[in-house]
């Protein structure tokens, strides 16, 4: 069979010395900034984008994809042990993870939840290898007015899925679009909001957006609220979790990795949203609900599979189409484009071992967190008490040599300090920023694929809706508006949200 | 009118949109629209920013019945210092080099905190510096002088 050869000669690639460790840097640090409150993924990939310009494109790509599925479960242990979420995505782990360690069941919480990830990773990759493969082959038929459709649809869902106010993402959304305009046309090389500033003639750099909004904006915003932070470290002794806690964990990690599945090839959501509905379902299916919020196992086992798989999946739009389905995935294109790849379909295709390779690395990735968080984990403790004050002056370091060393452009730095105050005030006026990111990311492509819609339709917009597929993409995307700003629905996400 | 405009969550929404909407599509005025067939450079900033400037008068209109108030929390200390310590960095890359942007920007930064510790940040600035220094010259081998020549 084919897959079995695809995934053979991905292996090939993955075990080689070198992508070993790069797959072992990515999970480590992955996990070291996912229990480390107060700096998410998204952050850390782009302060450490730039260095990853000398490594090979399957080694960058390797380490950068175990960053982000790393902090999942370095998330989880902050929250467990902390009741504070290492990462947005263990929120709902801090409900009865927290629960389970004050009763002195830390160490099965802790093995529940990395079982449960490494269960929802191993299912999540063999989804991307089944999906991406026959995805792609449908992509490489698009012309520019699906492009255009299809990214519509994506943006909206995003906005609309992101957590907060709906208006609000769809506002940063344009704003993101905007932002994308800035430098030279590609059409007619005419500047357009450089204000005749050399630099901005190729654009503001995606990396200075990220570090700016999510890294400085963060740091601004958090000095502003001091943290509590109570370590509940004393009784991680017994890891093994009993038979009865693997038998009643094994339904929701099922579940959980099966609901994470789906919402992870969903644009906009976050791994929370996949988590706290698996919470909701394991409450629903409870023979004794009340038992949740009291250290109930299978309120941890279901969600950490359930952002784990997410987490996972994410990578199918992104592989197979081209396109980024949260804020991290754009940095991953982001990554392949300095490297010089252009994203999109065919790159299955013309790169085999970059497809293959990142795959087989996920799995061994996933592989090495089980032990770097279950064994490892009185090192994690001693992290959590290194104080923030002592934290932000470093991310601050590492994010400045970072952006500078893109382009050694002072200025880049100037715009980064520019944008990590536009960050701060746009979190203070409850904007999300990630849905801005996507639209910075989208914006060119969908300009370009806008004109060549119309040139190939001789300006006729109705091009849109007369090729079946853009057309189903464009019923979707007014679907989705229409449910979403239904009251009913907004009713029921304002309850979520609190 | 309601009172209390000032901290309306909404309202200064609205204010941002329409500001930011209305610089795209004054700056967008001098860029060929072009036709639908042939979009000019203008077409898209000028569509994206009406847009934005029509979310920003629904922010507005919604300020009137909306309670929302701007979330709490502010550190007008870091709102300053934070960026004024990337600028300094950003400033001495050119003009100091490494070691004395770097030395600034953590030193700097700590300054952000409300539990500033002189102590405590100088062996911060000093171990951070070192290990700056280690891993991107030494290790990465970025090109930048520990200190520029003058």
């Amino acid at each position: 069979m084919d897959l079995f050869q695809n995934l053979l000669f991905g292996f090939g690639v993955a075990f080689s010395l070198q992508n070993l460790a790069y797959c072992f840097i990515g999970v480590l640090v992955g996990t070291l900034i996912g229990v480390l409150p107060g700096i998410g993924p998204l952050a850390t990939i782009a302060m450490l984008l730039p260095l990853t310009f000398n490594v090979a494109p399957v080694g960058a790509l390797i380490m950068l994809a175990g960053i982000y599925y790393g902090a999942q479960y370095g998330g989880s242990t902050t929250a467990i042990l902390v009741n504070l979420p290492g990462e947005t995505s263990a929120v709902v782990t801090c409900i009865d993870g927290y629960q389970m360690a004050r009763q002195g069941r830390a160490g099965p919480a802790l093995a529940i939840a990395a079982l449960g990830s490494f269960f929802a990773g191993t299912v999540g990759t063999l989804l991307i290898a089944l999906a991406g493969p026959p995805l792609a082959e449908v992509a490489l038929k698009f012309g520019a007015p699906e492009y255009f459709s299809l990214m519509l649809m994506g943006l909206v869902a995003a906005a609309v899925l992101a957590q907060g106010d709906v208006m609000k993402s769809l506002a940063m959304v344009v704003l993101g679009l905007l932002l994308g305009i800035v430098g030279s046309d590609v059409n007619t090389g005419l500047h357009r909001y450089t204000f005749d500033i050399f630099e901005l003639s190729d654009g503001i750099g995606f990396i200075v957006i990220a570090v700016g909004v999510f890294a400085v904006g963060e740091i601004v915003t958090n000095l502003g609220n001091p943290e509590r932070r109570e370590v509940f470290t004393s009784n991680v002794t017994n890891l093994m979790p009993t038979k009865a806690d693997l038998k009643a964990s094994a339904g929701p990690i099922v579940r959980g990795t099966i609901l994470g599945s789906f919402f992870g090839v969903l644009p906009g959501t976050g791994p929370a949203i996949a988590s706290f509905s698996s919470y909701m379902l394991e409450k629903k299916l409870a023979k004794d609900p009340s038992r949740f919020g009291k250290g109930a196992i299978e309120g941890v086992a279901g969600p950490e599979a359930a952002n784990n798989a997410d987490a996972q999946t994410k990578f199918i739009p992104m592989l197979t189409l081209g396109l980024p389905a949260s804020g991290v995935m754009a940095l991953m294109l982001g990554a392949l484009t300095i490297q010089g790849i252009q994203p999109g379909p065919q790159v299955m295709t013309q790169r085999p071992e970059l497809f293959w390779g990142l795959i087989a690395s996920m799995w061994i990735g996933n592989a090495m967190l089980v032990i770097l968080n279950l064994p490892l984990i009185g090192l994690w403790v001693k992290l959590l008490k290194v104080p923030y004050r002592l934290l932000f002056p470093a991310i601050m370091a590492f994010s400045a040599i970072g952006i500078y060393s893109v382009n050694n452009s002072s200025f880049e730095i100037y715009l980064t300090a520019a944008f990590g105050i536009a960050g701060f005030l746009w979190l203070k006026l409850g904007f999300s920023p990630a849905p801005l990111l996507l639209g910075f990311v989208l914006g060119p492509m969908m300009e370009e694929n806008l004109r060549r819609a119309m040139l190939m339709s001789k300006g006729d917009p109705s091009v849109f809706l007369t090729r079946p597929i853009s057309l189903a993409f464009i019923i979707a995307t007014v679907l989705i508006l229409i449910v979403m700003i239904a009251p009913s629905v907004r009713k029921k996400r304002e309850q979520i949200a609190e | 009118m309601k009172a209390g405009l000032r901290d309306n969550q909404d309202f200064w929404s609205g204010v941002m949109l329409i500001a930011v909407g209305a610089t795209a599509l004054v700056i967008a005025r001098n860029y060929p629209f072009g036709t639908s067939l042939r979009m000019g450079p203008g077409y898209f900033p000028i569509v994206l920013g009406s847009i934005l400037a029509l979310f920003g008068l629904w922010f507005i209109v919604k300020a009137f019945r909306s309670t929302e108030k701007i979330e709490q929390g502010w550190s007008l200390r870091a709102l300053i210092v934070i960026p004024v310590s990337l600028v300094l960095f950003g400033i001495l890359m050119t003009y100091g080099g490494f070691v004395p942007a770097l030395i600034v920007l953590i030193f700097g930064s700590a300054l952000a905190s409300d539990e500033f510790n002189l102590l405590e940040v100088a062996l911060l600035t000093v171990g951070l510096t070192i290990g700056c220094i280690a891993v991107f010259i030494w290790g990465l081998g970025l090109p930048y002088p520990l200190f520029a020549e003058f």
